[in-house]
């Protein structure tokens, strides 16, 4: 009986889905907000990247919400690993090829990940891509050279500083010009890596917060649960 | 091109099987990440390589990783 209605829920659902979707022409620009960010966009924010200016500066305040999403689900996670502690269990060392080759490829990970989001406005990619490289760095430390931890207070408190910087410099264009998030530096060169104002600044602070907070999941999953 | 696509669509629905049919949950996890690494590629032949590198970073290194902990600490095989 449960297995027919959840057929026949699923079926309805489907049926919905493939209804609305078929309405909708494929391939047509449906609004014409896109068209807008494509033909202004570079004009208007200085960033090349457009997904970018569209992330940071036309949609920045919901980049604020993503990022409290995140620190929320990362708070969280470690309250409730904390409660279940357990005792640290002895690791055996991994073998010399694993931590030879984690050891290598460290800092070549760490600085493609840098690069990535101070890049953010001009090439694809940015500070939430760039964090998410920088903690898969942290992983290939985890596994191959365990003796090495990341200092705690180190990772929580850039993780508060960047998150903060965000808040801040949001203030300063309210303060400035009367609104949240205002672009209230130099445009500049489009093309230059000065350029776009607060834009790269916004998505350097949002690199660290989200690469320390990943790396902070990773740590408190691997040595306190 | 198409071909292309086909055959990644065609590996990434094998994957997809895999992890639901694998008893043995590394191996399902492993078959998981093979999807997300595939639709990284994917994203990038629709132009979208911001969500390409996004999905390789989080969904075919970190959520693998994490599943592997969460696999360490309770058991390996499915009851």
């Amino acid at each position: 009986m449960r297995k027919i209605i959840s057929i026949l829920l699923l079926s309805i659902v489907a049926l919905g889905i493939y209804l609305s979707l078929t309405k909708i022409p494929f391939g047509v620009p449906k609004s014409k907000v896109g068209k807008h960010y494509i033909d202004e966009g570079i004009k208007e924010t200085g960033a090349v990247n457009i997904v970018t200016s569209v992330v940071l500066s036309y949609r920045g305040f919901d980049t604020l919400g993503e990022v409290t999403v995140l620190f929320i689900a990362a708070t969280g996670l470690a309250v409730v690993l904390k409660i279940g502690r357990r005792k640290a269990t002895a690791v055996e060392p991994a073998s010399f090829v694993l931590a030879t080759g984690c050891r290598v490829l460290f800092p070549l990970i760490l600085v493609f990940g840098s690069y990535i989001f101070i890049h953010g406005h001009l090439t694809p990619g940015g500070g939430f891509q760039g964090g998410a490289i920088i903690a898969s760095a942290f992983l290939l430390i985890y596994l191959g050279c365990r003796e090495r931890r990341i200092n705690e207070k180190a990772y929580k408190s850039l993780e508060s500083l960047g998150g903060l910087f965000f808040v801040v410099v949001g203030l300063i264009g309210l303060a400035v010009g009367g609104y949240f998030l205002l672009n209230f530096l130099p445009k500049g060169q489009p093309y230059c890596l000065l350029s776009a104002g607060i834009i790269p600044v916004i998505y350097i602070a949002i690199g660290f917060k989200v690469g320390s907070e990943l790396a902070g999941i990773i740590d408190n999953l691997i040595e306190e649960s | 091109m198409i071909f292309v696509v086909m055959v990644l669509v065609f590996l990434m629905l094998v994957g997809a099987i895999a992890a639901c049919v694998f008893t043995d949950l590394v191996s399902a996890v492993i078959a998981a990440a093979l999807v997300s690494l595939i639709a990284s590629i994917l994203f990038y032949f629709l132009q979208a390589p911001d969500v390409a590198m996004a999905e390789a970073a989080i969904g075919a290194a970190l959520t693998t990783a994490i599943f592997i902990v969460a696999i360490r600490r309770t058991s390996r095989y499915e009851q």
